[in-house]
C-alpha cells in the first residue's frame, strides 16, 4: 500500500492506496504555524488500525518551502558569482552577501580568464565574519565546463560545510536563474533537512520504514537524499499534485486541459496523451524566475468564494477572495451564492446567498435569478476564456528550426478535467461555453493527494560532447569522458541513457517506471576555415513525469 | 529583476537545420553560439523584452518586391518564408506599437538579393528587409523608410529593389568593393533619375574601426535621416565588420555596434551576414539587443577585445572624413541631381550584367524607366539568365501617377506581343496585384 499526502494552504489532503483502490482519504486543516503536526495528524489518521509495514511507498507534498519563501523565514546565503563579459551581475544579486568575482568561461567551455584565488579567500573571510553558514558557487556558463565553481568549492570547503554549486541544479543555460536557483536551495536547506528528518524519525518510531519520497514541481518525486541537494526543487509542488491526480482520468493520445478550479483560485494545466507539459526553462512565475523544473501551471484569482462586484455596470469576478461564500457566513457575495441559489448546488444556507444575489441586483436594477445566471454564467466563461489564452500562449511559442516550425505541434484540447470543490456544479455549463467535452475527476476533492501518491520518480539530464575538443560530458553529475573524432550520434544517447537511468535509480525510482524521453537533440558541424574540425552534440533526457506502475485506479 | 527601458521585441530564429551546403559560412552553426549567449544571459527573462514567433510569409508577400524566375516557390525554401516572416513579425509589434523597437535574429540572411530573382547571391534568395518593408506599406499604408545597411558588404540586392523609389532612403556602409564582394557600392551610385540621392553609399577602407564607424553615422548617416523624415528606420545589421570576421577586413567591435545602434536608434533591425559566429555574434548581437533595450551594454566585450590594437590608422581617417563630406554634397544636391537627369515623361534606358555567385548563374538586364517627377516611374526589366530564361518585368510603383500607370500597361501588352520571353510579369502596387503571363 502507498501513501500519498499533500499539505496545501488551508488544508491538507492525504490517501492510502491499495493497488486496487483508495482504501482510506482524509481532510485536515493546516496548522501553518507546525506544519510537522499537520502531517503527523494524517499519518495518524491513515495508520489507524494498519500495519505499518504493509505500506510500501510514501510521497509527501508540502508547501513548505513555498511558505518560507513568502514569510522570508530563509536563512542568510552567502552568494559568489564569477560572470565574465555580459550583463553586469550586480543586477542579479541576492541577498546581502554577494560577491562577483574575476574568472571567465565562454560558450564552449573554454577558459577565458581564470580564477584569482586572493578574491575568493577574501569573500570568504567577510563571509564567516558575517556568520554565514550556507553558501552558492554560481558561474556563467558553468553547464559547459564547471571548473571555476569546482575551484570556489575547494577554497571555501575549509570553510563552510553546505556549499550549492550552480552546474549541479540544471543544464539549462540561464545565469541569473542558476543564481536564483542554487540561492534557493541555499537558503531552504537546513529548514527543509530539519523538517523532514523529524518526518522520518517520527515514521520510523511507528514502524513505518518504507522510503520516503518528496513531491517536486515537475509532478515526479525524489528520495530525501536527493532532496537535500535540491530542497527547491519542492517548491509549488501542490499545483503538480493536483495535475498527476488527473492523469489516471486523461484518456489516451487527446490533448487535455486539467482546471483545478478552488476556492480563491484556478489552477490550468495542460496534457499531452497523459503527460503534462513542463515549463520551458524553469518555474517563471514573478518575481522567482528559476531553473527548477515544473509543470507548465497558471494560477489565476477566480475561484468558487470570489468577491461579485460591479464595475463599470457590469459584474466582475475576482481577482480577490474577501472571505467565506454568504451562504456560509460570508459577507460578499460569491459564485457559490449564485449556484446555491439557482439549485445547482445544495450547500449552506440559501436565504443568505439569496441576500448576496439581491444585494447585486439592486445595483443592476435586475432580479436576483437573472443577477444569479449573469454571475455563474460570467465566473464559467471567464474560466473557459483563461484556457483559451493558455493554449494561446503555449502555440505562441517560438522554436528554433525549420522542422519544428512547420511540423509545430499544436495543443488542441479536446477534454476539459475539472478538479475542486466547485467543479461540479460547473462541469455543464463550461462545457456548454467552451464546447469541449468536460468531465469532473472523480474523488477530485483529494485527487491532490492521489496524485502525489502514484507520482513516478522523475530526473532529467544533459550530455554535450565536442569532438574537437575531444570530451563528452554532464557536469550535473559529475560525468567526463575523453571521446574520439568518430563518436556519433549513437554513442551520445547511449551515454545519456546510462547516466539517466543512474541518476534516477539514485533518486529513488524503481526501474520499472523508467519512462525515458529524450527532450532535446543537437548535432552541429564545427567547421572553421571551411573545414570540419568536429561536432558537437547536445542531449537532454528525461524521465517523464507520470504515475509508476501496478496501480489501476480508473474510474 | 532586471527591466528595460524600451519595450523591445525579439525574433531568434537560428534555422538550425538549414545550409547552403555543410561548410558553407551559410550553415547551421552560424547562430548557435549567439543562441548560448542570449539564453545565458537571460536575455528573455528581462521585464520589457519580448520573444516573438517568427510569421509564415507567403508568395503574394514575396510578389510586391521581387520577380522570381520562374517562381517563388523555385528560389526558395521554407527557411526563407520564415527568415522573412521573423523580420515581418518585428515590424507588425513594432507598428501595433506592442513594442518600441525590435530586431530579427534570422537567417538565412537577404541583402544580395535584387529585385529580379534568377537564384542565390552572396547566400541570398529573397530580401527579407525589403518584403518585410512593402508588407508594411501595403498593410499598414506607411510611406517613407529608411534602410541603413551596416553589413561589410555591399547590401546591392537592397540597393537595386529601391534604386528608382524616392520614398525610400538607402543608404549603405561596407567596406570599398575594389576590395570586397559584390564590387559594387561607390559614392557615385545614387539611383535611378526619379530618386538620386535616396541611394547613398559609403565605401568605407579596410582596417576602418569603430571611429569611422561612428563618423559617419554622425557625420553623414544621421544627418541625412533628419531631414527625410522617415516613418520607420530598417537597420540590416550585418555583424561582419568585426575585426575577427574571417571574411572581411575591419576592425570593428561589439562596443561599436551598440553605440551605432543607440545613434541610429532603428525601430527594426534585421540580422544579416557575420561569420566569426564565435568571436563575433555572441557579443555583437548581445550588444545590439542591450543597446535597442536601452540598457547598459559596457561589460559586453569579446575575450580577445584590446581597442588599443584596433585603432585606426590616421591615413584611413581622413580618408572616410573625405568619404563623408563627398555623401554630404551629393545629399545635397539631391533634388538638383533629379532635375538634371532627364526631362518629365522620356524613357531613361540602363544595362546591367548580375553575377549570381551563389548559384552560378550570369544575369543580363536591360532597364527601361519613365522619368517622373511625380512618382518613382513605369519600370520594365527585359531579363536574359544563362543559365535560365529570358523574361520581362514590369513594375508600377506603389504611389503611381496616372501617367506612369498607362505607360507600365503599355510596357506589359508591348511585351506579350513578342515571342521573346519565357514568361513576363506585371507588378502593379496600388492595386497589390501580380500577373505572370
Amino acid at each position: 500500500m502507498i501513501i500519498g499526502l499533500d499539505v496545501g494552504g488551508t488544508h491538507a489532503d492525504a490517501v492510502l492506496l491499495s493497488d486496487k483502490k483508495v482504501e482510506r482519504s482524509i481532510k485536515v486543516p493546516t496548522d501553518t504555524s507546525n506544519l510537522f503536526n499537520t502531517v503527523l495528524t494524517c499519518f495518524n489518521l491513515l495508520l489507524e488500525n494498519i500495519k505499518p509495514q504493509l505500506i510500501q511507498r510514501v510521497v509527501i507534498s508540502t508547501t513548505l518551502t513555498t511558505n518560507s519563501v513568502v514569510q522570508k523565514n530563509i536563512d542568510p546565503v552567502g552568494i559568489i558569482v564569477s560572470a565574465g563579459p555580459g550583463i553586469d551581475p550586480d543586477n542579479f544579486r541576492r541577498g546581502n552577501h554577494y560577491y562577483p568575482v574575476s574568472g571567465s568561461i565562454d560558450h564552449r567551455g573554454r577558459e577565458i580568464k581564470p580564477i584569482i584565488h586572493g578574491e575568493i579567500e577574501a569573500a570568504a573571510e567577510k563571509m564567516k565574519k558575517d556568520g554565514i553558514k550556507y553558501i552558492g558557487v554560481i558561474g556563467k556558463f558553468s553547464p559547459r565546463n564547471p571548473s571555476h565553481e569546482i575551484t570556489i568549492h575547494s577554497i571555501l570547503k575549509h570553510h563552510f560545510d553546505t556549499i550549492f554549486m550552480g552546474h549541479k541544479v540544471s543544464g539549462k543555460l540561464n545565469f541569473p536563474r542558476r543564481i536564483a536557483t542554487v540561492y534557493l536551495n541555499a537558503a531552504v536547506f537546513s529548514m527543509h533537512k530539519n523538517f523532514f528528518n523529524a518526518v522520518t524519525d517520527t515514521l520510523k518510531q511507528k514502524g513505518l520504514t518504507a522510503p520516503i519520497q518528496i513531491l517536486k514541481a515537475d509532478g515526479g518525486t525524489m528520495n530525501l537524499h536527493t532532496s537535500m541537494e535540491f530542497p527547491g526543487q519542492t517548491i509549488l509542488s501542490g499545483p503538480a499534485a493536483s495535475v498527476m491526480g488527473a492523469i489516471p482520468h486523461a484518456p489516451d493520445d487527446k490533448d487535455i486541459l486539467v482546471l483545478d478550479i478552488g476556492g480563491t483560485t484556478t489552477d490550468l494545466a495542460v496534457m499531452v496523451n497523459k503527460a503534462p507539459l513542463l515549463e520551458p526553462v524553469g518555474i517563471g512565475r514573478g518575481k522567482h524566475k528559476s531553473l527548477i523544473r515544473a509543470l507548465h501551471t497558471t494560477s489565476k484569482g477566480i475561484g468558487g468564494d470570489s468577491e461579485v462586484t460591479i464595475k463599470r455596470g457590469a459584474i466582475a469576478i475576482g481577482p480577490d477572495r474577501k472571505g467565506p461564500a454568504m451562504a456560509f457566513g460570508g459577507n460578499t457575495p460569491t459564485p457559490t451564492d449564485a449556484m446555491i441559489y439557482l439549485g445547482i448546488m445544495d450547500a449552506g444556507d440559501k436565504s443568505l446567498a439569496e441576500k448576496g444575489m439581491a444585494q447585486i441586483a439592486s445595483k443592476l436594477e435586475i432580479s436576483p435569478q437573472q443577477a444569479a445566471e449573469a454571475i455563474f454564467t460570467k465566473t464559467c466563461s471567464k474560466i473557459v476564456e483563461l484556457t483559451r489564452k493558455m493554449v494561446e500562449r503555449i502555440n505562441s511559442k517560438p522554436v528554433y528550426t525549420v522542422h519544428e516550425f512547420l511540423e509545430g505541434y499544436k495543443i488542441n484540447p479536446q477534454q476539459i478535467l475539472l478538479l475542486g470543490g466547485p467543479a461540479p456544479f460547473m462541469a455543464a455549463r463550461i462545457e456548454e461555453i467552451s464546447g469541449i467535452k468536460t468531465t469532473v475527476v472523480p474523488m477530485s476533492s483529494v485527487a491532490n493527494a492521489i496524485g502525489a501518491a502514484l507520482a513516478r520518480t522523475t530526473c532529467e539530464i544533459s550530455l554535450l560532447a565536442d569532438t574537437e575538443q575531444g570530451i563528452e560530458s554532464a557536469p550535473e553529475e559529475n560525468y567526463t569522458e575523453t571521446i574520439t573524432r568518430n563518436y556519433r550520434k549513437d554513442d551520445a544517447m547511449k551515454t545519456a541513457q546510462k547516466l539517466l537511468e543512474k541518476k534516477a535509480i539514485q533518486s529513488g525510482a524503481i526501474e520499472e517506471n523508467l519512462e525515458l524521453e529524450l527532450t532535446e537533440f543537437q548535432e552541429f558541424n564545427i567547421v572553421r576555415r571551411f573545414s570540419l574540425q568536429g561536432k558537437i552534440f547536445r542531449v537532454k533526457m528525461q524521465v517523464k513525469p507520470g504515475l509508476i506502475k501496478g496501480f489501476s485506479l480508473a474510474s | 529583476m532586471l527591466k528595460s527601458d524600451k519595450k523591445t521585441g525579439l525574433v531568434f530564429f537560428p534555422a538550425f537545420d538549414w545550409a547552403i551546403d555543410p561548410t558553407h559560412p551559410e550553415r547551421e552553426e552560424r547562430l548557435l553560439y549567439t543562441q548560448d549567449q542570449v539564453m545565458e544571459e537571460g536575455i528573455f527573462d528581462i521585464n520589457g523584452i519580448t520573444e516573438y514567433k517568427p510569421e509564415l510569409i507567403n508568395a503574394d508577400d514575396i510578389r510586391r518586391t521581387h520577380f522570381c524566375v520562374p517562381d517563388e516557390a523555385s528560389v526558395t525554401t521554407e527557411s526563407h518564408l520564415i527568415s522573412a516572416g521573423g523580420a515581418a513579425a518585428i515590424g507588425r509589434a513594432v507598428m501595433e506599437k506592442e513594442i518600441d523597437n525590435g530586431f530579427a535574429l534570422v537567417r538565412p540572411p537577404g541583402h544580395h538579393a535584387m529585385r529580379i530573382v534568377h537564384g542565390g547571391r552572396g547566400f541570398c534568395y529573397i530580401n527579407i528587409e525589403a518584403v518585410m518593408v512593402e508588407l508594411l506599406r501595403q498593410q499598414y499604408g506607411i510611406k517613407r523608410v529608411v534602410i541603413v545597411d551596416t553589413d561589410c558588404h555591399h547590401g546591392d540586392g537592397t540597393n537595386d529593389i529601391y534604386w528608382h523609389d524616392p520614398d525610400t532612403l538607402f543608404i549603405s556602409i561596407h567596406q570599398d568593393g575594389r576590395t570586397l564582394y559584390p564590387g559594387s557600392g561607390f559614392t557615385g551610385e545614387l539611383g535611378g533619375p526619379n530618386a538620386k540621392g535616396s541611394n547613398l553609399n559609403i565605401p568605407l577602407p579596410p582596417g576602418t574601426g569603430t571611429e569611422g564607424y561612428l563618423y559617419v553615422i554622425k557625420n553623414s548617416v544621421l544627418p541625412a535621416i533628419e531631414e527625410f523624415k522617415p516613418d520607420i528606420i530598417v537597420n540590416s545589421a550585418g555583424q561582419d565588420n568585426h575585426y575577427t570576421d574571417p571574411l572581411t577586413n575591419m576592425n570593428f567591435s561589439a562596443q561599436g555596434y551598440a553605440e551605432l545602434t543607440t545613434l541610429l536608434k532603428p525601430d527594426i533591425a534585421v540580422l544579416e551576414g557575420g561569420y566569426s559566429i564565435e568571436g563575433a555574434l555572441p557579443y555583437v548581437n548581445l550588444g545590439i539587443i542591450l543597446a535597442l533595450a536601452g540598457m547598459d551594454y559596457s561589460n559586453v566585450v569579446e575575450p580577445d577585445y584590446h581597442p588599443e590594437r584596433l585603432k585606426q590608422a590616421s591615413n584611413v581617417t581622413d580618408h572616410i572624413k573625405r568619404t563623408s563630406d563627398i555623401i554630404n554634397n551629393y545629399w545635397k544636391k539631391r533634388h538638383e541631381m533629379r532635375e538634371k537627369a532627364g526631362a518629365n515623361g522620356t524613357i531613361q534606358e540602363r544595362h546591367r550584367e548580375i553575377f549570381y555567385d551563389t548559384d552560378n548563374i550570369f544575369e543580363r538586364q536591360k532597364e527601361r524607366i519613365r522619368i517622373c517627377r511625380e512618382c518613382a516611374g513605369a519600370l520594365e526589366i527585359d531579363s536574359q539568365a544563362m543559365p535560365g530564361s529570358r523574361i520581362m518585368a514590369v513594375h508600377i510603383p506603389l504611389n503611381a501617377c496616372h501617367a506612369c500607370k498607362e505607360t507600365a500597361y503599355d510596357m506589359f501588352e508591348q511585351a506579350k506581343t513578342t515571342k521573346k520571353y519565357s514568361k513576363i510579369f506585371l507588378q502593379d502596387r496600388p492595386k497589390d496585384e501580380y500577373i505572370c503571363f
